[in-house]
């Protein structure tokens, strides 16, 4: 019943804050998201003694053969605790912003959520892709209704592309359910399955252009950038810290156990892919001058290193995917919050205009240090784990790969390096000049991220436990 | 065959209602109860049936539990219409009374269409659907573009018939009947007056449900024709269409050789709809004619279900006709109620009327066929029942690009109404109209996420 409830609780307050005003429906997406929070830790508690117990299946469609099938193993377990624990980050980061039509804002926020826990604990195909458009609907409109000046053609790029992806994928599901002995959606009959590779091959395309679209990979990328600067910053964290997880998810809960034969045929064109996203994204995250840019190429590179270890596909690799996608979303929200402080402090995303921060607001100055070591993987630090067993993953897939896919490493190490120099240190700029340092919201939200940076960097196993079933399960279907 | 009798005496009434009641309001009322009457009456005769597959009228006439469905969809989807948008009779002209009875002819003529029998009655349906279609593109006398679009439409509609005429006697002369069971056209070799026959049928048929490249005739039509009349036009009327061409291809001419011949003939002529419509869409600055050009996009989905010869297609085009039905009789309404058709017209429209703002979303997000609304599974059921048949699967990817492509109108609208600056013209809204298009979008929710509410009766 706790996962029905995950889904249950985003929805509902969502609907709720469409008709409050005033703070209200702040105060319910705190409440709401607080709530969502220690639902997930009781149902992380479960999953601990009776991990069946969180699985629950009803009838939906009976005339298609499809259920409302919900239900966690470690992968989806921690994709829901970091939804719960990005939607406290920033509704706590955003509380002291007022927006227009705050009921809507909230609202189509929390509509998200529900989307999205429903994409990562749905066991049926068909479920599967409502929750997938559900949570792409409301953000949308939250891009376009309360992002920059260029939002409307960008969002519409953004929906037109991603929605294009997902109707190829329906396409494939709908072809698998037709093969299926029983006619239905279920997970269990989806693996079964047993596909001829030339099916495979083309049902690889199918599935993997819509995941491909959202993760983004070369060269379904060009949507990302634009989005992510144009949107207001508290979509842009959910975006980069949550919704990206959705295509590596994808990959990793239907593509790669559904056609494993597919997988592994293009699984070198996939990688390459990947690898030519990590150069270019941090090639051009390297001259960018605007900051959300930079973290926007910044995650597609990330992002690109993970897409080519789950191709790589074995343990190690999946096992570093997977813990990756934790720490990887809570680093880039970390870094979102910050540029959204600046921002609102300074009204401005250029760095050239920056600089020097660190001598008027110390605490946000090592924030933004610790956090951005976090994201080059530095060792303590919880990038490092995963950037290391991704990296140990490829290496045992292919030498050359692993080390094209390494040069990531060192790109990252310089684009955040230098934005860090331009943002924080040096001369002080007439912006900057009077710049306040963290207030205590804020000092809140970011505490939590440096504590999780530090506390799964220092003991990572309870992560690495939590996962280490599902790549089982992964391995077990090829 | 109590939705036939009742819809034709429905007609009958209302041309004399006119005669003894002055009061439009009251011509609409009634309308409506016969309607519903109507519906009833449709819905009584599903347990008569009982547990035979259909029941056989005159050799004419055949009755089965999926033609009831699709006159209660049919007549439900009427029902809505007077309601939303019966008032806006009043403005086309004195006659108030005549085009509710020419709307219960035509609605005669689809009930018909749904359950024939014989080629002969086939036509007659096809018959009935049109002709009071022409009069009603023309019934606002005093428009130019009204004259226009009835000449038109009739010039072109006479042709077609011609066409479909010409079609049946060739059948007729190769199988020796006009009982759409006895045409046994599948087996054996092929003569070639069948499959001249066949391919004028699926012409003709084209023609009626606006598919490319028989579509020109469309945009003008329904351009020109008085608001109200393009809305029963371009929803149920085409379904209607639809379900004529549905009954005739899977029931007469189903059968392995034959079905080979028309199956590439159809698959080009869907192709060529669903590209026409939505790339033409795209380009239009008024968005009465991008619903024209939408209602041909959405036939070439429809004809998926058509070339599909499978229990997926009839379920899909059954939830088709409703899902499309009623979010563009929704729209058709917020639109009547509009100073400026174009989409500038809708710019703003958000803030002026949220409530209405919403629920035109909502038919929007079905008519692109996102989850969670009617258009989602109405979509699933017809691409479902083309990859079932297996070698279509070129045609689903091109509708999955071409649906992805509808997203791109559909959204302008939209985008216009919530993220546009304007101050959209609307005429004033009563809460009983307001209330009226909620329904309406609850119907198109809870069939989104519950299409088996609908296909549980078939």
């Amino acid at each position: 019943m706790l996962t029905v409830l995950l889904i249950l609780i985003p929805l509902i307050a969502g609907c709720l804050s469409f008709g409050l005003k005033g703070s209200g429906p702040k105060t319910l997406g705190i409440i709401s998201s607080l709530a969502s929070l220690a639902v997930t830790i009781g149902a992380w508690v479960q999953f601990r003694n009776a991990p069946e117990s969180l699985h629950v299946v009803t009838g939906w469609i009976p005339q298609l053969g499809s259920q409302f099938n919900v239900g966690l193993d470690g992968m989806a377990m921690m994709l829901v605790l970091l939804t719960a624990i990005s939607f406290v980050l920033v509704f706590v980061t955003i509380y002291s912003r007022d927006y227009e039509r705050p009921g809507s804002f909230y609202g189509l926020m929390l509509l998200t959520q529900a989307g999205l826990i429903g994409v990562f604990t749905a066991y049926d195909a068909l479920l599967f892709y409502v929750f997938w458009e559900l949570a792409l609907i409301p953000v949308y409109f939250l891009c376009s209704m309360w992002g920059g000046e260029k939002r409307i053609p960008v969002t519409f790029k953004f929906f037109v592309y991603t929605f294009a992806g997902s109707l190829l994928m329906l396409v494939g599901i709908i072809y698998l359910y037709i093969q299926t002995p029983d006619g239905s959606f279920s997970y269990t009959t989806f693996t079964s399955l047993q596909l001829s590779a030339n099916e495979q091959s083309w049902l690889f395309w199918l599935f993997f252009v819509a995941f491909a679209i959202k993760m983004p990979i070369f060269p379904f990328h060009t949507w990302q950038p634009d989005t992510y600067e144009q949107s207001p910053t508290a979509v842009t964290m959910i975006l980069s810290g949550v919704m990206v997880k959705m295509g590596l998810f994808g990959v990793m809960r239907w593509l790669l156990p559904v056609l494993p034969q597919g997988a592994n045929m293009w699984a070198e064109v996939a990688i390459v892919l990947s690898i030519i996203g990590i150069i270019y994204a941090s090639c051009i995250a390297i001259v960018q001058q605007d900051i959300k840019r930079l973290i926007a190429y910044s995650s597609i590179a990330h992002i690109g290193l993970m897409a080519a270890a789950i191709f790589a596909n074995n343990e190690q690799s999946l096992q570093g995917v997977q813990v990756q996608m934790f720490n990887h979303g809570v680093n880039i929200i970390g870094l979102w919050i910050i540029v959204e402080i600046i921002q609102q402090r300074l009204n401005v995303r250029n760095m050239n205009e920056m600089g020097g921060i660190a001598q008027t607001a110390p605490r946000m100055a090592i924030a933004l240090v610790i956090i951005s070591l976090a994201n080059v993987a530095l060792p303590l630090t919880n990038g490092f784990i995963g950037e290391f067993l991704m990296f140990s993953g490829l290496f045992q897939y292919n030498v050359w790969f692993m080390a094209v896919a390494g040069l990531g490493i060192i790109l990252s190490a310089v684009y955040m390096l230098t934005m860090i120099q331009r943002v924080i240190f040096g001369e002080r700029k007439t912006l900057t000049e009077s710049v306040k340092d963290l207030q205590p919201g804020e000092m809140l939200a970011i505490g939590i991220v440096v504590v999780i940076i530090f506390a799964l960097g220092i003991y990572p196993k309870p992560m690495l436990e939590l996962v280490s079933g599902t790549t089982e399960l992964v391995n077990k279907a090829f | 065959m109590n939705a036939l009798i009742s819809t034709a005496l429905s007609g009958v009434v209302l041309m004399f209602v006119g005669l003894f009641v002055s009061n439009k309001q009251h011509v609409k009322y009634f309308a409506m109860a016969l309607v519903l009457i109507a519906f009833g009456a449709n819905l009584a005769e599903l347990p008569a049936l009982g547990s035979d597959p259909s029941r056989v009228y005159f050799g004419m006439i055949e009755v089965s539990r999926f033609s009831i469905l699709f006159n209660a969809v049919a007549l439900g989807a009427t029902f809505l219409y007077f309601v939303l948008s019966g008032s806006a009779f009043e403005k086309v002209g004195e006659h108030v009374a005549d085009y509710f009875a020419l709307q219960f002819f035509i609605l005669a003529g689809i009930t018909l269409a749904s359950t024939f029998n014989s080629l002969l009655i086939l036509f007659i349906a096809i018959e009935i659907i049109s002709i009071p279609q022409y009069v009603l593109a023309g019934s606002d006398r005093r428009n130019l573009k009204s004259n226009e679009s009835a000449l038109k439409y009739f010039l072109m509609g006479s042709f077609s018939t011609g066409i479909l005429l010409m079609g049946i006697t060739l059948i007729y002369g190769a199988a020796g009947t006009f009982n759409i069971h006895e045409l046994a056209l599948g087996t054996g070799a092929i003569n070639p007056l069948t499959l001249c026959g066949v391919i004028l049928l699926a012409f003709s048929l084209a023609f009626k449900v606006s598919a490319a490249p028989f579509h020109f005739w469309t945009p003008d039509v329904y351009d020109g024709s008085p608001t109200v009349f393009t809305s029963f036009m371009a929803t149920v009327v085409k379904a209607g269409g639809f379900i004529a061409f549905l009954r005739l291809f899977h029931t007469g001419f189903s059968g392995e050789t034959i079905t080979a011949h028309w199956t590439w003939v159809l698959a080009v002529i869907t192709a060529l709809t669903l590209i026409v419509g939505n790339f033409t869409a795209v380009f239009q600055q008024s968005v009465k004619r991008m619903l024209a050009y939408s209602s041909i996009a959405q036939a070439g989905f429809m004809l998926l279900a058509v070339i599909a010869l499978n229990q997926l297609a009839l379920q899909g085009i059954i939830l088709y006709a409703a899902a499309y039905s009623i979010a563009t009789i929704g729209i058709f309404a917020v639109l009547l109620k509009l100073k400026d058709y174009t989409l500038e017209g809708f710019n703003g429209l958000a803030k002026r009327e949220p409530l209405i703002a919403v629920v035109t979303t909502i038919f929007l997000f079905s008519l692109a066929g996102i989850p969670l609304t009617a258009g989602f599974f109405a979509k699933y059921f017809v691409l479902a029942a083309a990859i079932k048949q297996g070698q279509l699967l070129w045609l689903v990817i091109l509708a999955v690009i071409c649906a992805a492509i509808s997203v791109y109108y559909y959204f302008r609208v939209i985008i216009a109404m919530y993220f546009k600056q304007g101050e959209a013209e609307i005429a004033p809204i009563s809460s009983g109209f307001k209330f009226a298009l909620v329904i309406t979008a609850v119907i198109v929710i809870l069939l989104g996420i519950f299409p088996g509410l609908l296909l549980q009766c078939l």
